[in-house]
């Protein structure tokens, strides 16, 4: 008996049906493929993307080079030298990122007393060369700069879970 | 013996102790603040709070309570672990939380105990107090927020340091530590940093530059007084940062000098980082093979009419090395008294701390003889403080130019013509010596480094054989050298005859020496270098170099592994932290290589080589780490003295060699002292 119903369904094409039938279906739903890049998915505010240093909003760096984030980077990615500021307070005087070693695991974000080093919600920084991803502190506080609102706006959703 | 009960433990200790000290002993921890071994009890931490049955129901602190038989000690329970947790909560009650830029995170007390005893969040919602900053001179930083009183800074300045301008005032939330605000008037300053259990004193030089995880250790020994205290140390991407003293309960305890802990930054500067050939009267700087070369063709024209001057801070194999060099072209004219320091370097016992600084607490009576100890070797002055404060030293005489030395001292007279009355024996001051049980005697480079220098060094020997200062198990004649190489150099003898280094100079002016090797060495007279050809082995631009022929760049004590001898007669060794800058290398590699141009190379190839063939031909260096000793013998002859009095040779305690001259902090120091010193006259006016 299953055998003359096996080979029935292949004689009346019934799988090659069932299987334009889903295809006709689909054609009427919501698509789940974007545009990309000029539509992008929604991201997470604990989204781990490209590094960032912030400022206050005076205008001040955060930042106290306090070499937390270089300690606990379990890929040794950060190098950070120190000096007192003319003024006597503690700053970095070098902020080295090599974003080649990165391994985007946010526990520097996580460790930093101050949130200045964030990951920020930008994944679109790939570069020609190697060289471009060896970060400087100037970079990372440009990138700051560049996406504080975002920055600003993520951590204030995550908060309330921290 | 007291036999007490520690956690259900039986345990025997000394009568007198405190019940701490008997935990320590016995190896169980108890977290405390304010006490500190080397220090008087204070008791205001109360972190040390431990259970005593029979006793109050109420947990004690260990620090202060003396230990009595029977005593049953409990040091961990819930009631005292949630005691400890209540104190700790209430030291961190006014601590502000800057952990993040407080230089002593990571190495902090307060943050490691609360970590392991304290509460992990603050009930108090009140403000916080703070305090204004104190000033302390150049070398210590104060954040006064970060103070928790206890007082180890005040008790150190006052017991060990001899200076009593810091202290607490007020009482309750009020209280603060003061000071004059003014430069810490001593040379042991810099130890209150690391005595302070938290960040609120902190070096102001090596502010927030490094983090006490990242940096590299390495031990060494201290080359800027002849102490040779142990050391630590740190540095970061290729450079010194910091010097930390190392514990050695014989030399230094546990304090380093200000000149030892802070001349490091001299070390970055007025380097010479490649070999110089003086063309047409300028130094252009030269391949090293092209500089070997040219002093190999001079060594080797002047044969026996080479001579060498080493300086203060030579290390044993360099001396060894230029020594041998010297004695295969046949000359014997070499010297390491470069301050022209007269004594005769045969005679082991002269030349020698034979007290050995451990047994100095043991001497009742001192004579200094043209000796500041203070500034010589202020680690040796805080020992004698301490004989003089809790021990047996009752009588201080000193004999030249007289100086605070921290503790009273009578200055009999500054010309050394007193030594004759006192060597006579018909004077009150002898009779003191002589009945004292353990007398001794301290002469220093100020004597010594005089056209009369022998003769004193001859007088100090008749004293103290006269006033019984050398007897069965004690020997009370000490030299207290001011140079790191100065013993090393007697030991191998590269130090040669009584009259130390004006017969060499003498033959310099008048044209008997061809080619003169100066090794680190710029005090001395360079009028005399006029006529030879001058090779300099050094590692700072300075004196010499700007005037020699030929500069062979070698590395400073932190960048070369050496040995050196204080002088006590101990053999310590240090190791590299760092490389030498650019082009320079060890002196005993110049040494070696140039000895291979002359084509006498020696049978040694590397440092082990060398070490091997020094200890062969000198026993005695093969032992670490235990003080030389020798049998009593007579010094020297008697000779005319001169009439003029015993001055200090050193105006300035902070610059006195080629690191710690190059020093900006060093500077710094110098211009506080004086700024402090010029203030003491007005208001003494």
């Amino acid at each position: 008996m299953s055998f003359f119903l096996k080979h029935l369904r292949a004689f009346l094409l019934l799988e090659l049906l069932l299987g334009m039938w889903l295809t006709l279906r689909s054609m009427f739903r919501t698509k789940h493929t974007l545009n990309y890049p000029y539509e992008k998915g929604a991201l997470s505010p604990r989204f781990r993307g490209e590094h960032a240093l912030r400022r206050y909003a005076n205008g001040e760096e955060r930042c106290i080079a306090c070499k937390l984030c270089e300690a606990v980077c379990p890929a040794q990615a950060i190098t950070i030298d120190s000096e007192p500021r003319d003024d006597g307070s503690r700053r970095a005087t070098r902020y080295d990122l090599d974003m080649t070693k990165c391994i985007y695991c946010g526990l520097c974000q996580e460790a930093c007393p101050v949130d200045a080093i964030v990951q920020g919600p930008n994944f679109e920084f790939a570069t020609e060369t190697r060289e471009e991803l060896f970060y400087d502190k100037q970079k990372l506080l440009d990138n700051g700069d560049r996406w504080e609102e975002a920055l600003a706006a993520n951590l204030k959703r995550d908060a309330p879970y921290r | 013996m007291v036999k007490v009960l520690i956690d259900g433990r039986e345990h025997e200790c000394e009568e007198g102790m405190t019940v701490l000290q008997a935990c320590e002993q016995a190896g169980v921890e108890i977290p405390r603040f304010c006490y500190h071994d080397r220090l008087s009890i204070a008791g205001n931490c109360r972190m040390c709070l431990v259970k005593i049955s029979p006793g109050p129901p109420k947990p004690q602190a260990s620090c202060a309570l003396p230990i009595g038989e029977g005593m049953k000690i409990t040091t961990d329970s819930p009631s005292l672990r949630s005691a400890r947790k209540g104190v700790m909560e209430f030291l961190l009650i006014n601590h502000p939380l800057d952990c993040p830029i407080c230089d002593q995170g990571g190495e902090c007390d307060l943050q490691d105990q609360a970590l392991a005893y304290g509460f992990d969040r603050s009930r108090f919602a009140e403000n916080k107090r703070a305090t204004g900053e104190k000033f302390m001179g150049p070398l210590v930083k104060t954040v006064m927020t970060r103070c928790i009183h206890c007082t180890r800074c005040v008790r150190f300045a006052n017991e060990v340091a001899g200076v009593d301008t810091i202290g607490m005032l007020g009482r309750g939330e009020d209280v603060e530590i003061t000071t004059l605000e003014q430069t810490l008037d001593s040379e042991l300053s810099g130890n209150v940093i690391d005595l302070c259990p938290v960040g609120a004193l902190t070096a102001k030089p090596s502010a927030f530059r490094a983090r006490s995880w990242e940096v590299e250790k390495t031990d060494s020994i201290d080359v800027m007084d002849a102490i040779g205290s142990n050391i630590r140390i740190d540095s970061k991407q290729g450079r010194v940062l910091r010097i930390l003293p190392r514990l050695h309960e014989e030399v230094n305890e546990e304090w380093i000098s200000d000149k030892a802990r802070f001349s490091c930054d001299g070390l970055t500067r007025q380097r010479l980082d490649q070999p110089y050939i003086r063309k047409e009267g300028k130094l252009v700087p030269v391949p090293w093979q092209e500089a070997l070369t040219l002093v190999a063709t001079k060594t080797k024209q002047a044969r026996a009419r080479c001579a060498a001057i080493a300086g203060n801070q030579c290390d044993v194999e360099s001396l060894y090395a230029l020594k041998k060099l010297l004695e295969g072209q046949g000359s014997q004219m070499f010297d390491a008294r470069q301050g022209g320091a007269q004594f005769d370097p045969a005679l082991r016992n002269g030349y020698l701390f034979n007290t050995t600084f451990a047994r100095v607490a043991e001497s009742d009576a001192l004579l200094i003889v043209g000796a500041n100890p203070r500034e010589d070797a202020p680690t040796l002055n805080a020992r004698l403080r301490q004989a003089w404060l809790h021990g047996s030293l009752k009588h201080v005489f000193g004999i030249g130019a007289s100086c605070d030395l921290t503790y009273p001292c009578i200055w009999l007279d500054d010309k050394p013509q007193r030594l004759v009355k006192l060597a006579g024996g018909k004077d009150g001051v002898f009779e003191t010596l002589s009945q004292a049980k353990r007398p001794m005697l301290i002469v220093g480079y100020d004597a010594l480094e005089r056209n009369d220098g022998k003769e004193i060094w001859h007088l100090c020997g008749v004293i103290a054989e006269k006033a019984s200062m050398v007897q069965e198990g004690w020997n009370g004649f000490n030299m207290l050298h001011r140079n790191a190489s100065s013993v090393g150099a007697c030991e191998i003898g590269f130090n040669r005859g009584l009259e130390g280094i004006q017969p060499l100079l003498v033959a310099m002016v008048q044209g008997d020496v061809d080619v003169a090797f100066v090794m680190e060495a710029d005090d001395f007279d360079l009028e005399s270098l006029k006529r030879c050809f001058t090779v300099y082995i050094g590692h700072h631009g300075e004196r010499t170099a700007a005037q020699a022929d030929v500069i062979l760049p070698s590395a400073a004590y932190t960048e070369k592994d050496g040995t050196w001898i204080n002088t006590e007669g101990r053999v310590q060794q240090g190791f590299a932290a760092v490389s030498p800058p650019g082009a320079a290398q060890a002196a005993w590699r110049i040494l070696r290589a140039l000895a291979e141009e002359l084509g006498e190379p020696p049978a040694w190839n590397d440092l082990q080589g060398l070490r091997t063939s020094l200890v062969q031909e000198h026993p005695d260096l093969g032992t670490l780490d235990r003080p030389l000793s020798a049998a009593w013998q007579s010094l020297g002859k008697a000779g005319v003295l001169r009439e003029d009095a015993i001055v200090a040779k050193r105006d300035n305690y902070y610059m006195t060699c080629p690191i710690s001259r190059a020093s900006e902090t060093m500077s710094a120091c110098t211009r506080a002292r004086r700024a402090l010193r010029s203030s003491a006259m007005t208001h003494a006016a």
